[in-house]
């Protein structure tokens, strides 16, 4: 078994993901994929990439489901990957010592040089956040690409995971959430930022934004029910008489 | 459980404290700060038509990461699916690798690999003998090709009018609908004012076109608080993310737009002042039944359009500014006819109670009380919440202005709305809807993106007249283009097409983008004529790409039983990939992958300028190729030189761009001053829009990352077709030639023009056999009709819609190869609302049958609540041919996935007469896909497993080594992270 950071994290990166205009579009999935290919879980592998049974190992997904009957439901694109929790069962459950929580940020990795590919982690994340790689025989995870957000051969601007740079709809944020003035925290107090499954007691970082109420019926947008007709007392287009000039 | 072999070296020199590491803390485990790469180059990415900035980042020669660039107009930064699995796509297995010879039957992939000098001697052969005998017999098509303005200009300078690329097949109802009433239209030609808008009204399949702006745009909406709604029969997608659904039936868009104007009109909420200054809304039109001026407007001597001036009580010019027109009142014109203001008709007809919410409801899926809320909700964000910029400019009449006042309402749509037989006047009432409300380039509404907006319509009108043609000499003009009478058609005196797809004919007079869903059939029948080379390129017409798909095939290798040849003699292909249609080639030309050439999108193509400023963008080769394959736009100049073609050589007959590509982007003039590329002409590249050709100029595009922007000052950003600063700008750049205003046509002229042939009026008639269909289609204000398999089909028959919807992780059939985006989308289901499947008693995963008028298939479905419930939907394009993309011939896409084009006839039912029409719209030659109408029943348990129909495998071509069983792309570079410690 391995032990947690004796004291929370000071900081706790994470991610905070808007299901209001994530559209499902996969990028984060694969520009992840592709960052963290030949980044520090390098590689990612495929099995069967051009035949009958294509898989490989994916730090980021994104599920797509239905909820609520006919036109009144919703379609919802849920990305997830892992939430760098502070009480990860994945690292208590880690008989190597390879899964681990940094206590300087919070990020859960895993040390490959130890890792035998158990899957106990797999089989103790709540969130089925894990992502054995076959080939490679050991377990990969999201780093929230530790690679690249104190990479001082970034350029600043781009020192923040692949997901969050890349994402179109701008759905995906990054941020410290210890800390109340990040904009990560006070995006999750505007909006109302939840946990996954929070009665389970894991206390994942990373935060889900609920989509904003839909204005889809009569006095959700200060319009009228319908229009007024205009003509009753001008007749056929009454309301046209007024002077117009080019 | 068992250990596989761990990879050598790859991550054992992970394990070192990592010099870089002390920032992180715990850097004794972690390298948190390693070398990304070698080298960074910039270029324009091409896994689909958004054509966004990429940066490049190159490691050991090889591809590491490629990323969205944060300064590029288009994407800003961000990146999708498809354009973050361009690694993938680079490396495909399924590339070619050298021009190949058929030496097996067509469709049989028996290729011999041969160099290219024979090649090129080969395509050289047989286009300089039909040059030299009858340009026309060269049909050469091309797909989703960005060098349209180097392809078209070499089928001119060839000398054959049968060129066109995809759009006939993909959207030129947008595109033709809003050239033909504002000058612009969605996408390449206009986007909605994300940072200004209130209320965003999305029609249709809209997720591939654009791609990346409009996520970034809906973002920003959603932020602001601005209302989004979507409508479409499928909730996927952006449609998800919409504050409201409206799962409309397919087809009836158009009908749904003229309710909403209907209520808007009923109401007095339309923008008044706006029509009166930017539109003919106040031009008189002439009422003469049965005249030949009948619906035309009226006009003085120097042909300008008369309105009634209601203040001198007589008519003037409409054109003039001061004037103060009269929007409604039948006059009588001095010469004694009588004329109404064109706004007047549009009134009465929409004002009819065919149009009132309540009489539509039912045909569009959509309820009154919906309609009516839509209405009103348009109303106020236009009206209530105006949008007034205190900025000050000048109108085209040189009136200062002190104000931008703006209506806040926007739209966009594509091919949802587009691939309907009634598509063009579907997207005509669109722009109308957004005219009336005045919100064409105003802040908050729809903007134009230079160089649009131009003429009503564009200029240019299609060469291929019989005089245009001439064995050994090049077209007079361009073969595409934008007819304003029927004198402007491509027809013989007798009214038979010119051209082999039969565009710009009386069957499809406005078919300003080609007809190339028509090309296979035409040529294979010989009708109008037989061609003798069908010369492609990027365009997979052996499968999905093809309406019809299994007797295309057949097609392509038919032979005639008495000569024994094939009835189209040759087929020249080029491809970057095995595609399903490199088995029905002659001649393959292995083109190179986008990250291997140099390529332009240019101003004079398809451009990529944002609203506030007209841009274009480079490819610069990232790598080179590794194997014997050249740049298809190279390919094209050599052989244009080899043949001799006049623009492509000099006057002692050596080739005029011996340097390929780039020397044409840099050299070639389309008119003096003006080339391919618009940023640091000038020999010191001191110029933009027009200036000599800068020797220089690739190296400056490289230096700004690969693209050039200029951004407009801000007092012309807005109002660009009556606004006087931009319209000398856009002169002074070549985008128009006059500096006259560009009036927005609510009524169309040119439309009724063609009516008036039909009855009989003029020079140019359409022949008998489409008087009626001409007549009726060519109405003058926007009209909603049913699509044309409605008509033809029995209801009760076929009882569904079926469409298809575009996964935004995928690109027609490239992603398909691609190792990545296939683990997303490996094969598709046929989606099927629960309410459907209740009644026919089909759960998730069972297979199904469904049948159209002319095929069946077979598919496995999925229930679904978002989805209209009288239609059912499939991904485009997933379904793959047994062995093609050297896919193995068991692949999930092949075994599993299916493509609805089997179902689709790309011809109508006979008519009266026996002759077949195009399963297209009667006005643009639009293929219309969407109006596809479909049973479904459920297979017998025999039956499941396995879709149908299938084909047998094609075996990959000389040079395409069996794909790899695993990849672990990218252990390299990790290896190399740790040699460097």
């Amino acid at each position: 078994m391995t032990s947690l950071p004796a004291n929370p994290p000071e900081r706790r990166l994470g991610l905070v993901i808007d299901l209001d205009t994530c559209v499902g579009c996969q990028a984060c999935v694969v520009n992840c994929k592709e960052w963290n290919t030949g980044g520090y879980p390098a590689p990612l592998s495929d099995l069967d990439p051009y035949a009958a049974e294509p898989s490989g190992a994916w730090l980021n997904r994104v599920h797509t489901f239905e909820a609520g009957d006919g036109a009144a439901g919703r379609t919802v694109h849920f990305p997830k990957s892992c939430l760098h929790c502070e009480n990860a069962a994945c690292v208590t459950v880690c008989p190597t010592g390879a899964s681990y929580k940094r206590a300087e940020d919070g990020i859960v990795l895993v040390d490959e040089t130890m890792c035998m590919g158990c899957g106990l982690c797999a089989w103790a994340c709540p969130y089925g956040a894990r992502e054995m790689d076959v080939l490679g025989g050991v377990m990969k995870k999201c780093t929230l690409c530790i690679d690249r957000i104190y990479n001082e051969h970034l350029p600043e601007e781009e020192r923040e995971p692949a997901c969050v740079a890349t994402c179109p709809a701008r759905a995906r944020h990054f941020g410290d959430l210890a800390d109340p003035e990040s904009g990560v925290v006070k995006l999750v107090a505007e909006r109302g930022g939840m946990d996954l499954m929070p009665e389970r007691g894991y206390k994942p970082t990373n935060k889900y934004l609920p989509p904003r109420p839909r204005r889809n019926r009569t006095g959700t947008t200060g319009a009228p029910a319908a229009l007024e007709a205009a003509a009753a007392e001008g007749g056929f287009l009454g309301w046209l008489d007024r002077a117009l000039s080019r | 459980m068992e250990r596989a072999d761990r990879p050598q070296g790859t991550w054992e020199d992970m394990t070192g404290t990592g010099e870089k590491g002390a920032t992180a803390g715990s850097g004794a485990r972690v390298d948190t700060s390693p070398v990304v790469s070698d080298e960074v180059k910039y270029s324009t990415c091409y896994m689909c038509a958004c054509r966004c900035g990429i940066k490049v980042h190159l490691k050991d020669g090889a591809i590491r990461y490629i990323q969205g660039n944060r300064n590029h107009p288009v994407n800003k930064g961000v990146l999708c699916a498809k354009g973050s699995a361009g690694i993938m796509q680079h490396y495909s297995p399924a590339r070619l690798t050298k021009p190949l010879k058929r030496v097996g039957e067509r469709g049989a992939a028996e290729f011999q690999e041969i160099e290219w000098d024979e090649a090129l001697d080969i395509a050289a052969d047989w286009l300089g003998a039909i040059r030299e005998s009858d340009p026309r017999k060269l049909a050469f098509f091309t797909g989703r090709d960005q060098s349209q303005a180097l392809t078209g200009w070499w089928a001119s300078q060839f000398g054959t009018p049968n060129y066109a690329a995809h759009g006939g097949f993909c959207s030129v109802n947008m595109a033709a609908g809003g050239l033909y009433t504002i000058g612009g239209s969605f996408w390449e030609f206009g986007e909605p004012d994300w940072e200004l808008s209130r209320y965003f009204l999305m029609f249709g399949m809209a997720e591939d076109h654009d791609s990346n702006p409009i996520k970034l745009g809906l973002a920003r909406l959603k932020e602001r608080g601005a209302k989004f709604v979507s409508v479409n029969p499928v909730r996927t997608g952006y449609s998800a993310i919409a504050d409201e659904w409206i799962g409309i039936t397919p087809g009836t868009d158009g009908l749904f737009v003229l309710a909403l104007v209907h209520e808007l009109l009923r109401a007095g909420k339309v923008d008044l002042d706006y029509l009166v200054r930017t539109t003919n809304a106040s031009w008189l039109v002439i009422e003469n039944p049965d005249g030949a001026d009948d619906g035309l407007f009226a006009r003085d001597d120097h042909g300008d359009p008369l309105c009634w001036d209601a203040e001198a009580e007589a008519p003037a010019n409409a054109l003039a500014a001061g004037v103060t027109p009269a929007l409604k009142g039948r006059v009588t014109l001095p010469d004694g006819r009588s004329a109404v203001p064109s706004f007047q008709l549009l009134a009465e007809r929409y004002l009819d109670p065919r149009y009132a919410p309540e009489t539509v409801a039912e045909e569009t899926g959509v309820s009154a009380d919906t309609i009516k809320r839509i209405a009103a909700e348009l109303a106020h964000a236009a009206f209530e919440q105006e949008v007034v910029l205190q900025r000050p400019w000048t109108d085209w009449a040189g009136r200062r202005h002190e104000t931008m006042v703006g209506r806040p309402v926007a739209m966009h749509a594509m091919r949802g709305i587009s691939a309907h037989s009634n598509g063009f006047h579907t997207c005509r009432a669109l722009h109308v809807l957004q005219v009336l409300l005045g919100s064409i380039d105003t802040p908050g509404g729809y903007r134009y993106k230079p160089p649009f907006p131009k003429p009503v319509p564009p200029t240019n009108r299609p060469a291929g007249h019989a005089q245009d043609v001439e064995a050994g000499q090049p077209l007079p003009g361009p073969p595409l283009g934008f007819p304003l009478a029927p004198e402007d058609l491509l027809v013989e005196a007798d009214g038979t097409p010119r051209r082999i797809d039969k565009a710009f004919s009386w069957e499809a007079p406005l078919a300003a983008h080609g007809m190339m869903h028509m090309v296979i059939t035409n040529a294979w029948k010989g009708d109008p004529y037989p061609i003798d080379t069908l010369f492609l390129y990027m365009a997979n017409m052996a499968w999905n790409s093809a309406m019809n798909t299994a007797d295309t095939m057949s097609m392509l290798s038919d032979k005639d039983p008495d000569t024994g040849e094939y009835r189209i003699p040759r087929i020249i292909y080029s491809d970057a990939y095995f595609s399903e249609t490199v088995a029905y080639a002659d001649l393959v030309l292995p083109d190179t992958t986008y990250l291997e050439r140099w390529d332009c999108i240019s101003l004079l193509d398809r451009p990529i300028s944002e609203a506030h400023g007209p841009a274009d963008a480079i490819r610069q080769p990232v790598v080179q190729p590794d194997r014997d394959v050249r740049p298809f736009q190279d390919v094209l100049i050599a052989l244009g030189a080899r043949l001799g073609l006049p623009g492509l050589t000099n006057g002692d007959g050596g080739p005029k761009y011996p340097g390929g590509y780039p020397d044409y982007l840099v050299n070639h003039e389309r008119l003096p001053g003006i080339g391919p590329l618009a940023g640091w002409r000038g020999t010191e590249g001191e110029h933009e829009g027009r200036g000599a050709p800068n020797p220089n100029q690739l190296n400056k595009y490289i230096e700004n990352q690969c693209f050039w922007q200029h951004e407009l000052e801000p007092e012309q950003r807005y109002y660009k077709h009556v606004n006087q600063a931009y319209l000398d700008f856009a002169v002074e750049m070549g985008f128009i030639s006059t500096r006259a205003p560009i009036t927005l046509q609510l009524y169309s002229e040119v439309l009724q023009k063609f009516r008036l042939a039909a009855r009989g009026h003029g020079a140019a008639r359409p022949p008998e056999r489409d008087r009626k269909r001409v007549e009726t289609y060519f109405d003058p204000l926007p009209i909603w009709y049913r699509p044309f398999e409605d008509e033809v089909n029995d209801e009760a028959e076929y009882p569904l819609h079926a469409v298809t919807q575009r996964p935004m992780a995928m690109y027609h059939s490239w992603g398909s190869q691609n190792a990545w985006l296939r683990q997303i989308h490996g094969f598709n289901k046929l989606f099927v609302s629960s309410a459907l499947a209740e009644e026919q008693g089909l759960e998730n995963d069972d297979w199904v049958w469904i049948t159209s008028r002319h095929n069946r298939v077979k598919a496995q479905i999925r229930r679904m609540e978002g989805v209209n419930s009288r239609t059912v939907w499939t991904w485009n394009a997933i379904g793959k041919r047994a062995g093609a993309w050297n896919l193995a011939a068991d692949a999930p896409e092949a075994t599993k996935g299916f493509l609805l084009n089997h179902l689709i006839d790309e011809l109508l039912p006979a008519r009266d007469g026996g002759y077949r029409y195009a399963c297209s719209d009667p006005v643009t030659g639009q293929a219309a896909w969407y109006d596809l109408r479909v049973r479904i029943e459920k297979a017998a348990e025999t039956e499941a497993g396995e879709t149908e129909p299938r084909f047998p495998a094609v075996v990959p071509p000389p040079g395409l080594a069996a794909p790899p069983k695993t990849l672990r792309y990218g252990a390299g570079f990790r290896k190399r992270t740790g040699d460097g410690r």
